[in-house]
């Protein structure tokens, strides 16, 4: 059983549910990551999706787009986050890892390279905004060799027959996105997603994660209360461009947000 | 070649130009293009629609466009004839109308009552406005900081028309960064909008129905040079940013083994220098905007800025049936750069009367080059894609004129 598999049975086994923090690696600046990573594990997180930055993140809203330029005008690149994992897991050898971005800086690294340094350096998952499964046919076998799960997204516009051959391609977990939109962009509507995260779990045995729109405490508690899983990205990254003028605080920061949200899930569920 | 290939059957099902073209986008998207590709497929050979399609062309656009013989251009060079197909004179000024037209029909099919586009030069965009102008549908344009300000002149016809232009001041503030925003728009308003591509980039289906939409530049040309000269045309010329004009002008050719072809990058400064808009000269396979293609990347795989003169050439991509085309060997691309590209554009307007757009202008300062190296009896084709009123500021301002 790999990290992600273990982490959401052992949260299963005592009834509580994935905090998914997403930030960019090497914003705003290279070193701040490591500590970054580490408080936001000590502040409750159990998956991290860590960001490889890109030129022209297209799925994405300002949020995000501007901590990728900023982690790009520090030098971070994929060999380098990558680097960074392997100083992260000198201290944690539990914390699941998902990197998360596009497709082009990966295959500019080339996939067999990419994925036997994933596996060195101990990441646990990929998931790929361009890449849905018709296009992961050909590099899935490189990926699967390496014991890396495929994260995939199922969108509010996917049909159940997509459902269905995403479930079948996807490993680890699939990331349900709550809104038709990019990163950052509204808020989004519980129940709503409560129906299609049942919907969704007709057609996969795979735990749930639901990201997009979680802004707060109580949008992670209302979300923990239907899914397996809370991604937080934007609110979070928010919080590293607020404060990019003195980084040493950014790790306090962002744990401090995640805090709250592990709190009010962990209650939510008792009430 | 070893094996003799049929490109009218390409793409494959999957969208995929070998190792090209592809469907990479985020899963919000994909049911609307897997919808858009059903629609297109059941439409395209069905009768009604392309009578729509063929009625607008004659009547609303102009078509056919004159194939034009450049006799005194021809003469001054010394060597073969070049023949101008002249896209510059369609309704609008430029071939892109040719699919703005053939989209818009395909979103009023699919009942959708906003569309979205992105621009460069500006010339896709005034031909989106155009066409949500006469369909009454709502248009937003999306368009770099930078081209907004160096083609002021189209920003305002499409205010005119209706548009909605929209600066995009994310990136590079050029054509590729406003296809990311045009994505986004589309990606958040993805029920109701329909995003008209202005090239053969992006997401399948977008390269291939683009493709057939722009394919009647090269049926008319091909029709029309076997009518005057009796035979099909020794090489044809088109300039290459995305790659709508040229393919639109090889596509019906590239089964006739006898025609050679040359897409003509923008070479900037020059190759050498790093600062073009050449991909497919100096870029390596890649994935971005939807599609795996040639692209101007760094090591680490992060696009970087491209340059060049013509806005509407200024883009780090290239359509992905030009990136197989040219691994096949079947298409030679080459370059253009900014000087020739502007000496092109001042001889064809004194010798012949006629200002290309400094998109086109590089096509015809390549095909010259190539007239000299061949005989009088032969014949060149150069795709005339856009006519010069918008790059007057341009020009002017390099002349020392302002307004």
């Amino acid at each position: 059983m790999n990290r992600i598999a273990k982490r959401f049975a052992d949260l299963a086994a005592s009834g509580r549910k994935a905090l998914i923090p997403y930030v960019t690696a090497g914003d705003p600046t290279p070193d701040v990551t490591l500590p970054l990573l580490q408080a936001m594990v000590a502040a409750g997180a159990d998956i991290i999706e860590l960001g490889m930055p890109f030129s022209d993140p297209m799925a994405d809203g300002p949020v995000i787009q501007l901590a990728c330029e900023r982690s790009l005008a520090g030098g971070t690149s994929v060999r380098s986050l990558l680097d960074t994992v392997a100083n992260f897991r000198k201290t944690d050898d539990d914390t699941p890892i998902v990197l998360m971005g596009y497709l082009n800086p990966v295959e500019a690294m080339g996939y067999e390279v990419f994925a036997q340094r994933c596996a060195e350096v101990g990441v646990d998952g990929v998931l790929i905004v361009d890449l849905p499964p018709e296009e992961a046919l050909d590099v899935a076998p490189t990926f699967r060799e390496h014991n890396l799960d495929l994260v995939f997204l199922v969108a509010p516009t996917t049909t159940d027959e997509r459902m269905e051959l995403i479930g079948k391609a996807g490993s680890g977990y699939l990331y349900y996105v709550s809104l038709k939109g990019v990163t950052g962009a509204a808020t989004l509507d519980p129940v709503e997603v409560r129906g299609r995260v049942e919907t969704i779990r007709k057609h996969t045995k795979l735990p749930i994660g639901v990201g997009f729109g979680i802004k707060d405490a109580e949008s992670a508690r209302l979300v923990s209360q239907v899914a397996d899983g809370v991604v937080v990205g934007s609110a979070l990254v928010q919080q590293i461009a607020d404060n990019a003028a003195n980084p040493v605080v950014i790790p306090e920061k962002v744990a401090a947000v995640l805090r709250s949200m592990r709190e009010a899930m962990d209650n939510g569920k008792a009430g | 070649m070893s094996e003799k290939i049929d490109f009218a059957a390409f793409p494959d099902p999957r969208g995929h130009f070998g190792r090209y073209g592809g469907r990479f986008v985020s899963e919000t998207l994909m049911a609307a293009l897997e919808d858009l590709e059903a629609v297109y497929n059941r439409l395209k050979d069905d009768p009604q629609f392309q009578a729509d399609f063929d009625y607008d062309m004659a009547h609303y656009v102009g078509r056919p466009s004159p194939l034009y013989f450049a006799e005194r251009l021809s003469k001054q060079v010394g060597g073969a004839q070049i023949w101008l197909k002249r896209e510059d004179l369609n309704h609008t000024g430029a071939h892109k109308v040719n699919n703005t037209i053939g989209q818009a029909l395909l979103a009023k099919h699919i009942g959708k009552r906003r569309v979205i586009a992105e621009t460069g030069a500006g010339q896709h965009g005034v031909a989106s406005a155009t066409v949500a102008a006469r369909l009454g549908l709502e248009c937003q344009v999306y368009m770099g900081a930078d081209d907004v300000e160096r083609q002021k002149l189209n920003v305002y016809r499409m205010k005119l028309l209706g548009a909605e232009v929209i600066p995009v001041t994310s990136g590079s503030r050029t054509l590729k960064d406003a296809l990311n925003e045009a994505m986004r728009d589309w990606v958040t308003n993805v029920d109701h909008t329909f995003y008209i591509i202005g090239t053969v980039a992006g997401p399948h289906p977008y390269p291939m129905l683009v493709r057939d939409f722009q394919s009647i530049i090269g049926r008319e040309a091909r029709e029309q040079c076997l009518k005057m000269n009796g035979r099909l045309p020794d090489a044809l010329v088109a300039c290459v940013g995305g790659g709508s004009n040229a393919i639109g002008l090889f596509h019906p050719f590239l089964n006739d083994e006898s025609v050679s072809m040359y897409g003509v990058e923008a070479a900037g400064d020059g190759i050498e220098t790093g600062r073009h808009s050449a991909p497919l000269a100096a870029g390596r396979p890649g994935v971005l905007h939807g599609n795996r293609t040639y692209l101007m990347e760094n090591d680490d795989g992060q696009i970087i800025d491209t340059h060049s003169i013509s806005a509407g050439l200024d883009y780090p991509g290239v359509g992905p049936e030009h990136a197989w085309l040219k691994d096949l060997g079947r298409v030679n691309y080459v370059g253009a750069t900014d000087d020739e590209a502007l000496a092109a554009f001042r001889t064809l307007t004194h010798v012949e009367g006629i200002m290309p757009a400094l998109e086109s202008a590089h096509a015809v300062a390549y095909a010259m080059k190539l007239a000299a190296t061949m005989s009088e009896d032969q014949i060149i084709v150069v795709n005339l894609s856009g006519r010069g009123d918008k790059d007057i500021l341009t020009v002017a301002a390099l002349d020392g004129f302002t307004f």
